[in-house]
């Protein structure tokens, strides 16, 4: 046996730990931080939905009954948080980012491969630190958008941990978005135009901008925040001449373009999965690049819509109304699409598909929403309402949770090898779109009629709807059983899937399942048409 | 092909038909007791009525490709290659944006109807002399009404009651009272975090901020009592932090009025 050395990849996998263990080590392998952003991510989400279970529990009585009243704080709080910058943050950008970018712009592995692992090892730390602050002084409790001067009164050591940790979880972000704009500009295989690209990669680029740009404002914001706290600086404190309105734009500006952070990604991953199911072409590629690319620059300017009420003078208001009202044109051009795609196609109705158009339904459903509440007069009545509760979580939950069961349903035999089963995959699915509904479409009409948020105690006459919303709520605790056992049945038991289950042209499929640690064997292929579908020619190279 | 076109008619229609039965049969809302009730019901239904075409409309494709394009056993190959349609492309541009221009427009005339636009002015006499600066609210006037007419009250939050002060009677209240089909004006400051006040019944939310006033005024039309709410985060106690606003005929705002009035101290 002749033993022939690379030296250079010798080197690489010896350092490597093999098997499931190098999903615990420093691994720079794309594909290895992919999974751990995932997994990491989905049980941080086990743990966000225990506390919104535990809300709803709450919250099925009128009376504060079930937990003390601070500690209700502390449980809204946290859900919010770990939801949004531990969950659906971290995977939708970090776990499919680092699988699917290297793949589609036919690279090894991302442009920093360190900075990558950095990226994904400041999550865990952050992670537990956020929830371990609950054993210290209790866990802060001003909500996740922490308005001073809430902030800054209540227990200090609870706020400036989760400061502390939603700064490093920014900052592992702006890692993994600088990583991404690189990725895809610098390392594109020779030959490979920006127009060829599948479209995640240009809702990556969008999202990375969006990272890139506005995640600093909310370090520097809640670097003065801390100031104020353990320092008795005054940026925001108006007992010290503190202006608290300033807070809210500097926060806005960064969280009104992390609800883009959540669904761009999320946009582009269904980009993905309808065409390969539908066997259709993706409908209007570049209206969609535009619209992408509106959406970040429109996204950049909208954010006092969630100030409404608060202190903003009336040119103020009509300017944020119409620009957050324009952001309904290039999204709605992409649902239009998307739409457009399935038409006329040879639509397979499997978990990816029905999670995909759950996506569709729901997210209309919210980006509806979303326009009434662009209009300063509109919002007046429901803003920091049960409304605005119904309608964010049919944007995020309705919207990119379903896409990210959907894409774990597509793209899980790539990963493992392995097909889900279907019948649980579609029990999965029929649980989680009945139960998301029932949770929160009744929340539209609580907080029409006068329930606002983040309450844990409310006037009898809502006892009812919210009986309902709480029922809702334990579906959808119920839908994770079907979907905990399937994957852990599959990865054990699953049936072979083969290199390319569905037939699809995107890169990613054009080698073996799971892939080989540099993604191809040999060369990289030019896929010049990812959505090539109905066409005679199937030459794909 | 004329056949295809009477069924999409027929099913635009019905969309339409169902849309509008249910914007104008279901309410949503709680009673309406202020002159701006009715002009945010009318910004709703409006609203309500486009936005479940839309949702009806999209939801009638999306299951309808499912069933009618979905694969049968049978079934090999691929759907058409059918890779865009830029008339389509640029008809679902442009009507979606003349949709959001025209509501955009309609609600700046809601906002304008509410008194929005107006300058915010709060027009109790110890104002004159005093030149801070008002940040934000809504200044409701109508033509019809007097501006000497208004009563002027002063708002202060703290975690976690509300305390009304009636300067002209020299004394502070836990409840609002205000007699009906008269403007109130109402400064509001907070004493400690962000508090916000909110009458479902009226359509009207502002934020009560610590270091910056704020003005609401409004005009209620209907005799009652009502919640007032506070609408952001304050602590613990937020859900319980409630007052009541007690809408009555003038003759019984005044005997109440007249009961709790303190003599002016002169210093």
């Amino acid at each position: 046996m002749t033993i022939s050395i690379d030296p250079q990849k010798t080197n690489n996998e010896s350092l490597q730990p093999k098997g499931w263990l190098r999903y615990f080590s420093f691994s720079l392998d794309h594909k290895v931080i992919g999974i751990q952003y995932l997994v990491c991510g989905f049980l941080f989400y086990l743990i966000g939905g225990t506390l919104a279970s535990a809300i709803r529990i709450e919250l099925a009585s009128p009376m504060s009954d079930f937990m003390p009243r601070d500690v209700y704080n502390q449980v809204l709080t946290l859900h919010g948080t770990i939801m949004i910058f531990l969950w659906i943050v971290p995977v939708v950008n970090g776990a499919f980012g680092n699988y699917l970018i290297p793949f589609y712009v036919g690279a090894r592995d991302m442009a920093f491969p360190r900075l990558n692992a950095v990226a994904f090892w400041l999550i865990p730390p952050s992670g537990l630190m956020l929830v371990a602050s609950y054993f210290v002084e209790g866990a802060a409790q001003a909500g996740w958008t922490a308005y001073p001067p809430l902030s800054i009164t209540t227990p200090q050591s609870g706020q400036i941990i989760w400061i502390l940790s939603v700064l490093l979880l920014g900052g592992s972000s702006i890692f993994g978005g600088i990583n991404f704009i690189a990725t895809i500009i610098k390392l594109r295989r020779p030959g490979l135009k920006l127009m060829q690209l599948p479209m995640y990669c240009w809702a990556m680029l969008g999202t990375s901008l969006l990272v890139v740009l506005s995640t600093p404002v909310l370090a520097g914001t809640l670097i003065l925040l801390s100031f104020d706290i353990i320092a008795n600086t005054g940026f925001f404190n108006p007992v010290l001449g503190g202006n608290v309105v300033v807070y809210q734009h500097l926060f806005w500006f960064y969280s009104h373009p992390a609800v883009y952070i959540m669904v761009l990604p999320a946009f582009g991953l269904v980009s993905e999965i309808l065409p390969v199911h539908a066997r259709k072409p993706l409908f209007g590629y570049t209206t969609m690049v535009f619209s992408i690319m509106g959406i970040v620059v429109l996204g950049l300017v909208v954010w006092a819509h969630h100030m409404f009420t608060s202190g903003t003078p009336p040119w103020m208001r009509l300017f944020f109304t119409i620009a957050t009202a324009f952001i309904a044109v290039p999204t709605g051009i992409k649902f239009f699409n998307w739409v457009a795609t399935l038409w006329g196609g040879k639509i397979s109705i499997n978990s990816a598909m029905l999670f995909s158009c759950g996506f569709i339904i729901n997210f209309v459903f919210g980006g509806i929403t979303g326009v009434a509440l662009a209009q300063v007069p509109f919002d007046i009545h429901v803003h920091d309402t049960y409304f605005v509760v119904a309608h964010f979580h049919y944007i995020v939950y309705g919207g990119t949770v379903f896409i990210i069961f959907s894409s774990i349903y597509h793209w899980f035999p790539k990963v493992t090898g392995k097909m889900l089963n279907e019948k649980l995959g579609i029990l999965h699915f029929i649980i989680t779109f009945i139960g998301f509904n029932l949770c929160f479409a009744p929340q539209h009409w609580l907080g029409l009629n006068g329930m606002p948020r983040r309450v844990a105690e409310y006037d009898p006459q809502f006892q009812f709807v919210n009986q309902i919303s709480s029922l809702g709520a334990l579906l959808m605790a119920i839908s994770t059983i079907p979907f905990l056992i399937n994957v852990f049945l599959s990865v054990r038991n699953g049936k072979n899937a083969g290199d390319n289950p569905w037939n699809a042209l995107t890169p990613e499929w054009l080698t073996s399942s799971p892939p080989p640690v540099e993604n191809w064997e040999g060369e990289a292929p030019l896929v010049e048409e990812p959505y090539g579908y109905g066409k005679e020619i199937s030459e794909q190279k | 092909m004329l056949n295809k076109n009477i069924y999409l008619i027929l099913i635009i229609s019905l969309v339409f038909a169902i849309s509008f039965w249910i914007g104008f049969n279901v309410n949503l809302l709680p009673a309406e007791a202020s002159i701006n009730a009715p002009i945010y019901d009318e910004l709703f239904k409006i609203l309500f009525i486009t936005g479940l075409i839309i949702f009806i409309g999209m939801t009638i494709a999306v299951i309808y490709s499912l069933f009618k394009f979905r694969k049968r056993n049978d079934q090999i190959g691929d759907g058409i290659a059918l890779e865009g349609n830029l008339s389509l492309e640029i008809v679902w541009t442009i009507i979606p944006s003349i949709i959001v221009l025209l509501i955009g427009l309609y609600s700046y005339n809601i906002y304008d109807r509410m008194g929005g636009m107006k300058e915010l002015n709060h027009n109790h006499e110890m104002m004159s002399s005093n030149s801070e600066k008002i940040w934000a609210g809504i200044s409701q006037t109508s033509d019809n009404e007097i501006a000497i007419n208004n009563l002027s009250i002063e708002v202060s939050a703290m975690q976690f009651a509300f305390l009304f002060n009636y300067p002209k009677g020299n004394f502070i209240s836990g409840e609002l009272h205000v007699p009906v089909d008269q403007k109130v004006s109402m400064k509001m400051e907070s004493k400690d975090v962000i508090h916000a006040f909110w009458v479902p019944e009226f359509r009207i939310k502002q934020d009560i901020i610590p270091g910056q006033p704020t003005i609401l005024n409004f005009t209620p039309t209907k005799v009652g009592k009502y919640p007032i709410i506070c609408a952001e985060l304050c602590g613990p106690y937020h859900g319980g932090m409630r007052a009541s606003i007690i809408v009555e005929e003038e003759s019984d705002y005044n005997e109440w009025f007249n009961k709790n009035k303190k003599p002016e101290v002169n210093l």
